[in-house]
């Protein structure tokens, strides 16, 4: 599994967000395939050295966001086919959430606005090229 | 055997006084099995106490503790064959080998499976051959969890297992003990300073403050219950009012940051009553809820199973 976590000692996000963040960021770069299997609880649990709970309720709220099923029996994996599960209200809510600490830090550091959305551009495209040349693979 | 569901470790209404000094005051608390249940509290609060009293190694000035259901004044050998306590400060008889330690210690319980020992010392980089009294803090560590995971107790009893630990030897620490409760039935009871590393591990933690349990929940709970806000001002702050839950306060020339427990939605419209420009909710990490929640200054009300008791 090319999955690659790490987690922040002493952070001031739960290690079950850390988690899912990060799996959320996998699933975003296509390092985990649509439809692919996750490890085990106890396998990630023991890998990170976490509590196992923490990672089943990272790997719970994922499932609720339905970024993740469960198939009972045989594991969790990336759902077939990602829902939307936010309203449209929600989805717009949780963008300009993220914008903000990006804005405060651009502000901090005298950055233009056209700047701003240079660098924006810029990352989005090396995002799309790093997500392309995944699927040649 | 008792029951799956019942309670390991139960303490009711216990007190404990050293002469005329009282360590321990009405503490109550329950640990269900098969759980990781982090114990906290800074020095000299006494948790070291509590853990003798439940062991069975003091008796009770009040109150009871009873371990696996049985009062743990008249524990029998074999109850106490089922529980393995790694008492603070590691220590070790330092002429004997690493194996001699294990033969020794063997030679006490029924059920000593040498696999683990043997497994728990490669872990820590340990070889038989090795002199006790010669081992550096974390191997002498990692000779102690050996000697104590090999007879498969039920009940782990870790007092500051990670004192004086380095990272990696803290590492494998955190890997024996959630290797431990691989099997759902094993419960694990430590006493910790390193929030990090409890944070990793625990289910349930207990804070305990003065001899009295200011708080048993989960990790979660205590971080969702201890909130941190950062007010800012045009102006001057305003003096900090008088909140209920106010642990701590800090003002500067445009801001007002205040720590709180247990807020409600009056405690926020008591913010919004300051009219700041803005109100920013900020999360604390675990050590920094720790602090706040047990530091010197500011209005206490603790909270237990997540229920807020005055």
């Amino acid at each position: 599994m090319a999955l690659v976590f790490s987690l922040a000692a002493a952070s001031d996000t739960p290690i079950y967000r850390q988690i899912m963040r990060q799996i959320r960021r996998a699933v975003a770069l296509e390092q985990l395939q649509l439809g692919e299997q996750l490890p085990t609880v106890r396998a990630l649990a023991e890998s990170l050295v976490v509590n196992p709970n923490t990672v089943a309720r990272a790997y719970q709220e994922l499932i609720r966001d339905g970024l993740l099923e469960s198939r009972s029996g045989i594991g969790v994996f990336v759902a077939e086919k990602v829902r939307q599960v936010f309203s449209p209200a929600e989805r717009e809510r949780r963008l300009r959430q993220a914008i903000e600490p990006l804005l405060h830090e651009a502000l901090m550091l005298h950055f233009s606005l056209p700047e701003v959305r240079t660098a924006l551009e810029e990352q989005w495209q090396e995002l799309q090229s790093h997500v392309t040349t995944r699927r040649k693979k | 055997m008792s029951q799956p569901s019942a309670p390991i470790i139960e303490i009711d209404h216990l007190t404990k006084y050293y002469g005329k000094r009282e360590i321990v005051s009405d503490l109550s608390l329950t640990v269900p099995r098969g759980c990781i249940y982090g114990f906290l509290g800074r020095n000299g609060m006494g948790k070291t106490t509590t853990i003798r009293v439940f062991l069975g190694l003091e008796d009770p000035t009040r109150g009871t503790a009873r371990v696996f259901g049985l009062d743990s004044r008249s524990l029998s050998p074999e109850a106490r064959a089922r529980i393995g306590y790694l008492p603070e400060g590691h220590h070790v008889y330092g002429w004997m080998t690493v194996r001699e330690c294990g033969q020794f210690q063997a030679s006490h319980f029924p059920a000593w499976d040498q696999d683990i020992f043997e497994t728990v010392l490669t872990h820590f980089r340990l070889t038989p051959k090795m002199k006790a009294g010669h081992l550096s803090r974390g191997q002498r560590a990692g000779l102690c969890l050996a000697l104590t995971l090999a007879p498969e107790p039920e009940l782990l009893v870790l007092d500051d297992p990670a004192l004086g630990l380095d990272p990696v030897a803290r590492r494998s620490l955190l890997q024996s003990m959630l290797y431990v409760t691989r099997q759902a039935d094993r419960t694990i009871f430590f006493s910790s300073h390193l929030l990090s590393d409890v944070e990793r591990v625990a289910d349930r933690i207990a804070v305990l403050d003065g001899g009295t349990l200011r708080a048993d929940c989960t990790v979660e709970a205590f971080r969702q219950q201890i909130r941190h806000f950062v007010l800012k001002f045009r102006g001057t702050p305003p003096a900090t009012p008088e909140i209920p839950g106010l642990l701590e306060s800090f003002r500067t020339d445009r801001e007002l940051a205040i720590t709180l427990v247990n807020v409600t939605p009056e405690t926020e419209s008591r913010l919004h009553a300051l009219q700041p420009e803005s109100i920013e909710p900020a999360e604390l990490t675990l050590e920094d809820a720790f602090i706040s929640y047990v530091g010197e200054r500011g209005e206490k009300s603790f909270f237990m199973n997540g229920k807020e008791v005055k």
